[in-house]
């Protein structure tokens, strides 16, 4: 980013604020220099940018943030300025520093004003100098953080006073550190740099290393010196976070792999049928998601954040339902008979696919995050995201309650009766027909609550289910059929096993070594990490 | 075994489209028959789908202005199923039997490279409507979508620039297979060859689909911090895209700090994602839905009666489609007859309107000029140019920038006729 028309900014600012009595009477002027926004091209955008960064006015943030945000359009009738929101077909104008209304105008009556990347960047680190001293310490935290970011040395002056003023003593920090990346790019002197080296190596992320490794590549000296010193041990301190961010990376794989192979794990594992169209239950849950998401922004928006939650139950129905459906229908008569299980499953998943492509589309569904599940949270040096942390949760939960049915409830114990020895359950009262299908919808359904938590981290399209069956077979498989927890082993284990070998085999081969690995292993325990004993292993 | 139960499907599938065809064909005796050859189902039925209908629409169009040569046009829609041996079967049904004169069709390029002995051997024409890495111009096949010269490298030369952020350091970023492949070393060469030094680019493969970009996204996260401005170059393709920008928007990648320029990432990928945390990433086109000319006004208004549906997007390949479209309808009408070498021939030189304002013509190495834009993602899911290309641009098709390829040219007019011309040794037949 090109700092020249911002340090100028700067430099303006603090003419400006020297000479008091120059500066210019707000309102009026304003009004022009916001217009001046609208007129030619970058960088006549640039310059108006610059422009009104140097009247140091706080009014001008918002005014600049509707810009980066593309809310700002020309009106064509007369070239001003406005802040448009779209209201049906047209747009609503006010007026972008006073927010006063300006009535409506149709889509050709205005023209958006285009930002790119780098007006964005300007952008925003104009606010940032803008709002440092804001009343809001939330908003002062995040102009530092843009300041920090920018590292323009024309804010020092203006760093100093902030950083005086401050009383919230993480905000205080973070400027601090704006200040110290600043200075490293001024002409201040040596010990002043090493100074701020030495702020910046406290701070040890990625951030701080890019600044640091640019002044250490600069000119020899004291301070590149210091800089490579502040690097080497930056770097140390990140290959440790390396580490750990690859067990939580993994984890994160795991828990993905846990939820689209448990239920495979009880109508493959327990029940011993191979169900191709597992996956597809999966999407069935995801698509439920997307009807119940669609339902809520249409009708009861401020539900938004609910969304998921009123999702599981009936993902856990619908899939639930198929799955006691297509036992019913189809693979009661195909007991014992794998292959036919698995050609005929397959059939079903294909006509599944495309039931689902023909009402809803061959295209993505576009499934919302809520605002709990979204952006992510700073550990240490790695970044967790929401979506993922509440998914390992999730799984874990969902294997807990699984755990409980199976072995706490009536139905669970005539599972494992039936699935342990068939007649014997049979002789002893247990409707085993009627256990089968409830079983085999358990696992459908568990797979339709899968489809709920996947769909906000991947596609919602007919082919979801597809990319997870083989997976999913993999550490059913690996983990051993018929053991809940030989499941849960297995997920994580590959998950991380994945996620260790990625960055240095990268994703395709890391793949091709988990499965070599899987064949190797398979090889030599057939039945998988917590093979099963007892009589139904021979049947 | 699981492939005898998809063929067994796939046969159902065709006996129903042929007994469809059948009923229509027996009808009209005096029509020009158009195939398309797009999957409708298996993976890649998220893009060809609207491709079908695109043809399906511009078809329609052209009869109500009366047809070709005072004849009808009719569809002939078979479905490939994203099944790569299937596009060959499909392709030789479609000329052999259903006598088509013409066919629209293909995604990827190994469905192409599939059906191109195919259309050698029957000596018909296919329009390929999709950008594609290059490397290749053959004599019955017409490429409208974008080279890597149309897409690719203004795309980097963009970046490179002080407007687009003067990038000195790259991530190729891309799935694993051909097209990714081959535009990824055209463009490692490009890079070189404007001085980037080799520690500053980073390339990186994932597969198909794939769907856990924890690792990758904090690879360029680090990457992008050695105080360098860094820009990512994505051939990520199809459905891998929607959790590739989740990961990047959760992990707070913001466009100002590395942009990821896409060239698989147009109008209808983004209909499946929340684009607010993508606002200012950018994707390089040809076209784009938001570009604003009476003839995209005209075309999107159309389109949406036709599909019944207001909400449906439109974007590259469709364009490329309709340039192939009005160019093979142009060339019939020049030549006076539907008989594939003459059309061959008169394709060559035939300017049409494209929809962004201008013509684009088709060369003697039967790809075609465009323009190219760089458009921003919008949080409403549309792409808004902010760079264009000063002029059209020819598509090259063999790179000059790969050793193998630097010497060839492709020229199909007599007497050259050949599109692998070695100007060094001044042979017909490659290096």
């Amino acid at each position: 980013m090109r700092p020249f028309p911002s340090r100028l900014a700067a430099l303006a600012i603090i003419a400006l604020t020297l000479f008091g009595v120059l500066r210019p009477a707000f309102g009026a002027d304003l009004t022009a220099q916001v217009n001046a926004l609208g007129q030619g091209d970058y960088a006549a955008l640039e310059k108006a940018i610059g422009d009104l960064a140097a009247t140091g006015d706080p009014q001008v943030a918002p005014v600049l943030d509707a810009l980066s945000n593309g809310d700002l359009y020309v009106r064509k009738s007369d070239n001003a300025v406005v802040k448009a929101t779209k209201s049906g077909s047209g747009f609503t104008l006010t007026d972008p520093v006073t927010g006063a209304a300006l009535g409506e105008a149709g889509r050709s009556g205005v023209t958006k004003i285009k930002v790119n990347n780098k007006i964005r960047g300007l952008v925003r680190s104009a606010t940032g100098s803008l709002t440092l001293m804001s009343a809001d310490p939330a908003q002062r935290r995040s102009a530092a953080a843009d300041v920090f970011r920018s590292g323009d040395p024309a804010q020092i002056p203006l760093l100093d006073q902030a950083i005086a003023k401050e009383t919230d003593p993480g905000v205080k920090k973070i400027m601090t550190e704006a200040r110290a990346a600043a200075v490293l790019k001024s002409d201040m002197g040596d010990a002043d740099k090493i100074a701020a080296i030495a702020v910046l190596s406290t701070r040890a992320d990625q951030d701080a290393l890019a600044m640091l490794a640019s002044t250490a590549s600069g000119p020899d000296g004291a301070v590149k010196s210091a800089a490579a010193d502040a690097v080497a041990s930056i770097q140390g301190q990140l290959k440790l976070w390396e580490g750990v961010q690859n067990i939580w990376y993994g984890v994160s794989l795991g828990s993905v792999l846990l939820l689209a192979a448990i239920g495979l794990a009880i109508t493959f594992g327990v029940m011993g049928i191979i169900n191709m169209a597992h996956g597809e239950m999966v999407m069935l849950g995801a698509y439920t998601t997307f009807v119940v998401q669609e339902i809520i922004r249409n009708s009861y928006p401020e539900l938004f954040d609910w969304s998921l939650a009123i999702a599981l139950p009936l993902a856990f129905l619908v899939s639930g339902a198929v799955g006691v459906l297509i036992e019913r229908s189809v693979i009661r008569f195909l007991y014992g008979r794998p292959l036919e299980t698995l050609l005929a499953t397959w059939g079903i998943s294909l006509i599944l696919q495309q039931a689902v492509r023909t009402y809803f589309g061959p295209n993505n569904r576009e499934v919302g995050n809520p605002s709990w599940m979204s952006g992510a949270f700073d550990l240490g040096n790695i970044a967790i995201t929401y979506n993922r942390m509440w998914i390992v949760v999730f799984a874990l939960g969902v294997f807990a309650v699984l755990m409980l049915v199976l072995k706490r409830t009536p139905f669970g114990l005539q599972t494992r009766a039936v699935t342990a020895n068939r007649p014997m359950a049979s002789s002893m009262g247990i409707r085993t027909p009627l256990v089968d299908a409830l079983t085999f919808g358990l696992g459908s359904g568990i797979a339709g609550i899968a489809g709920v938590a996947l769909s906000q981290i991947d596609n919602v399209s007919p082919n979801l289910g597809q990319s997870y069956i083989i997976d999913s077979f993999m550490v059913v498989v690996f983990g051993g059929v018929g053991n809940l927890w030989g499941t849960l082993v297995g997920a994580f284990t590959l998950g991380i096993a994945n996620k260790f070998l990625e960055p240095y085999a990268g994703a395709v081969l890391a793949k091709i070594l988990v499965l070599v690995f899987i064949i190797l292993f398979i090889q030599k325990r057939p039945r998988g990490l917590f093979a099963l004993k007892g009589r139904s292993v021979e049947a | 075994m699981l492939n005898k139960v998809s063929r067994t499907i796939g046969a159902l599938a065709t006996a129903a489209t042929i007994a469809v065809g059948a009923t229509s064909a027996f009808a009209a005796d005096d029509t020009i028959k158009v195939g398309i050859l797009h999957s409708l189902s298996g993976t890649m039925a998220i893009s060809e789908t609207t491709l079908k209908d695109t043809v399906l629409f511009l078809i329609d169009e052209q009869n109500k202005k009366g047809g070709v040569l005072g004849k009808k046009l009719e569809a002939v829609v078979v479905d490939p199923a994203s099944n790569w041996p299937l596009f060959a079967e499909k392709a030789r049904e479609l000329i052999s039997q259903d006598k088509v004169s013409v066919v629209f069709g293909c995604w990827t390029s190994v469905s192409r490279k599939s059906v191109l002995p195919v259309f050698k051997e029957l000596n018909s024409i296919l329009f390929y409507p999709v950008q594609y890495e290059g490397e290749e111009s053959e004599r019955n096949v017409f490429y409208t979508g974008a080279a890597p010269n149309q897409q690719a490298i203004p795309a980097v030369d963009y970046l490179m620039s002080e407007e687009g952020g003067a990038v000195k350091r790259w991530v190729l970023e891309g799935t694993d297979y051909v097209y990714p492949r081959t535009t990824n070393k055209i463009l490692e060469a490009y890079l070189k060859s404007k001085g980037v030094a080799e520690e500053d680019i980073m390339i990186n493969y994932t597969p198909f689909g794939f769907s856990d970009w924890q690792t990758e996204v904090a690879a360029i996260k680090k990457f992008g911090s050695a105080g360098k401005k860094t820009a990512v170059v994505s051939t990520v393709n199809g459905d891998a895209n929607v959790p590739f920008y989740k990961e990047l928007g959760n992990q707070g990648i913001k466009a100002e700090d590395i942009p990821v320029v896409a060239f698989s990432v147009g109008e209808e990928e983004l209909a499946g994602i929340d684009t607010a945390p993508l606002v200012g990433h950018l994707a390089a086109w040809n076209y784009f839905q938001s570009i604003d000319t009476p003839e995209n006004e005209d075309f999107i208004k159309k389109w949406h009666a036709f599909i019944k549906n207001d909400k449906r997007t439109t974007n590259d390949p469709m364009e490329a489609t309709y340039i192939g479209f009005n160019a093979w309808v142009a060339a019939v009408e020049k030549a006076g007859t539907t008989q594939p070498d003459a059309v061959i021939d008169a394709l060559i030189g035939v300017s049409v309107p494209n929809l962004t304002g201008g013509f684009s013509t088709i060369m003697p190495n039967h790809h075609i000029t465009k323009p190219v834009y760089i458009g921003e993602i919008q949080d409403n899911g549309q792409l808004d140019v902010v760079w264009q290309t000063p002029g059209l641009v020819v598509g090259d098709e063999w790179s000059d920038y790969l050793p193998d390829s630097k010497d060839l040219i492709s020229d199909w007019r007599a007497p050259m006729s050949c599109g692998n011309f070695n100007v060094k040794t001044g042979k017909c037949g490659g290096s």
